[in-house]
């Protein structure tokens, strides 16, 4: 259990780490690893391994929206049902059920504002039960998934020293 | 007096790794084994109190003694390992666990006393004895019993007549650690023959499989021991120079003595981070330690799939492989062939000699290719 959540948070840190290495961070056998990682996945621990991207570094059009949503729910509907049918659209890079002033916060992502305000009009608001949908462009990233895109690798320590 | 330095001085020679250090700084290709600080930065919450303690204005000298509210912090704080030492009189803020040091040396020493140094260990203890007039007895302790010290090395390098022992695990640059037994065995010996202790604990928080033990709390020893400790090494605070000292009212009103005359107080800025550090910091802490955890494993793991015989370092961010053969050479040449700097072993005393310090205090990736390097070194000799 304990070598579990250690590699639960090595992963969080570097999931392109080799099996090799991270088993000799976690004092195990690569084979330990391999059967731990299956685990994880088959769990439902761990659903996939994602790069960080600045995508402002690129030269890709992709514009991102958070967006609040408000619901009313029936008899018939709960927020399992409407966060089933918003998953589904590709467009929904993620999906979260919040406390406070609305009920889903979402984030949206489109290659142009015009793309992501049409996606959001055109089949997010349509939805029966949402009664509001509140769009905010993203427009400027400075952190993301823990990791500080304005954080320069530089160590000024002196090279060797007692 | 002329600008001569004077004998102690005159016969201290320069540190080795000042060698090692320039030979490193000619090239730009290098990566550093050879750094005794954290690659971290003090947590943000710390340096945020710093921060307001300026814009605060608070730029004036504090108690001889340090702020009141970081001795109590301290007081908390060091709990965990079991001591118990009065905010009021029984704890010291010193600059750097290095004044602290210096400070129980200069307070306490009579001219020619013999003080206990276990080898290899920090380079300052040898030269701090003699600038403070003693005379430091070397005490070898060896891979063989993983650099832990015994009552027999002691008693065999006649450490039984010492007036003082200076005590560091866990120990820079091995990396070894003291368990409960041993420190025991040590503690009797040293109320047996009447020795009084200083234990740098500065790489405490640093200690990995198991909890650090602390000689002062053992039967007759909070008495005879001063403790000293600090933030540099596990709050990555090596720039603030800050340490403290504990031990008995008596000890540590007479070390303020020398420190009000010499030092007046730590430094005001660095106090109040330290505070911060100790209130709220705790997890930053943990996940420094856990994060340099596994580059221990890693870099024992390596070591041994390259067959460099390396002792199981349980503490500190240091390992200390044995080379086979002349340490000094082996990293001369490994800074000139594949760019990795280490220090050798024997610049910790002749116990080091034939070992290289390797600081794991250095990202994973820089970590792996200065592994991959040192490999590739190894299988060319």
């Amino acid at each position: 259990m304990e070598t579990k959540r250690e590699l639960l948070s090595l992963l969080s840190t570097d999931a392109r780490e080799n099996i090799e290495d991270i088993a000799r961070q976690l004092d195990v056998d690569a084979e330990t690893v391999e059967e731990l990682l299956a685990e994880l996945e088959s769990e439902g621990t761990v659903h996939g391994y994602q790069a960080v991207i600045d995508w402002d570094n690129t030269d890709t059009d992709r514009v991102a929206a958070f967006v609040e949503l408000n619901v009313e729910l029936d008899r018939e509907t709960g927020y399992q049902q409407i966060a089933d049918r918003i998953a589904q659209f590709p467009e929904v890079e993620s999906l979260r059920l919040v406390s406070g002033d609305y009920d889903f916060a979402i984030e949206v992502t489109g290659e142009s504002m015009q793309d992501v305000s049409q996606f959001i009009a055109e089949q997010i608001a349509p939805i029966p039960e949402i009664t509001q949908t509140v769009t905010h462009f993203i427009m400027e990233t400075y952190k993301e998934a823990g990791i500080d895109f304005g954080d320069r690798d530089d160590d000024d320590r002196l090279s060797v020293s007692p | 007096m002329t600008l001569q330095p004077n004998e102690r001085v005159a016969a201290t020679p320069e540190s080795g790794i000042r060698k090692f250090f320039e030979l490193a700084e000619e090239r730009d290709d290098v990566i550093s084994l050879g750094v005794g600080e954290p690659d971290f930065s003090a947590p943000w919450a710390a340096r945020t109190a710093a921060i307001h303690s300026l814009e605060a204005g608070k730029t004036s000298y504090t108690a001889n003694r340090g702020k009141l509210e970081l001795r109590e912090e301290i007081a908390d704080h060091v709990a965990q390992w079991g001591h118990q030492y009065d905010p009021d009189s029984e704890i010291l803020v010193t600059t750097g666990a290095s004044e602290a040091v210096d400070l129980a040396l200069r307070t306490f020493l009579t001219s020619g006393d013999t003080v206990a140094v276990h080898q290899p260990t920090y380079i300052s203890y040898k030269p701090g004895v003699r600038f403070a007039g003693g005379e430091p007895l070397p005490v070898p302790t060896g891979a063989d019993n993983d650099f832990v010290l015994t009552p027999e090395a002691l008693r065999e390098a006649g450490a039984a007549d010492a007036d003082a022992l200076i005590l560091c695990y866990p120990n820079n640059p091995t990396g070894a650690v003291m368990d409960e037994s041993e420190i025991a065995a040590v503690a009797e010996f040293c109320v047996d023959n009447d020795i009084d202790v200083i234990a740098d604990e500065i790489y405490a928080a640093l200690t990995y499989d198991g909890e650090h033990t602390s000689i002062a709390t053992m039967p007759g020893m909070r008495e005879r021991t001063v403790v000293i400790n600090g933030f540099s090494k596990a709050y990555a605070m090596t720039g603030l120079r800050l340490g403290y000292a504990m031990g008995p009212a008596d000890a540590i009103e007479a070390m303020n003595r020398v420190h009000q005359y010499t030092m007046l107080s730590a430094p005001t800025t660095a106090q109040y981070a330290a505070i911060e550090a100790l209130r709220s910091c705790e997890e930053s802490i943990t996940e420094m330690a856990t994060e340099f955890n596994r580059r221990r494993r890693f870099v024992l793991s390596r070591f041994e799939e390259m067959g460099l015989d390396c002792f199981t370092a349980k503490g500190a961010f240091y390992a200390f492989p044995a080379c086979g053969g002349d340490d000094e050479a082996f990293a001369e040449n490994l800074l000139e062939e594949q760019g990795v700097a280490v220090v050798p072993g024997s610049v910790f005393g002749p116990g080091g000699a034939g070992h290289l310090r390797i600081s794991y205090a250095t990202g994973m990736r820089d970590l792996k290719e200065a592994m991959n390097r040192i490999d590739a070194f190894v299988a060319g000799r």
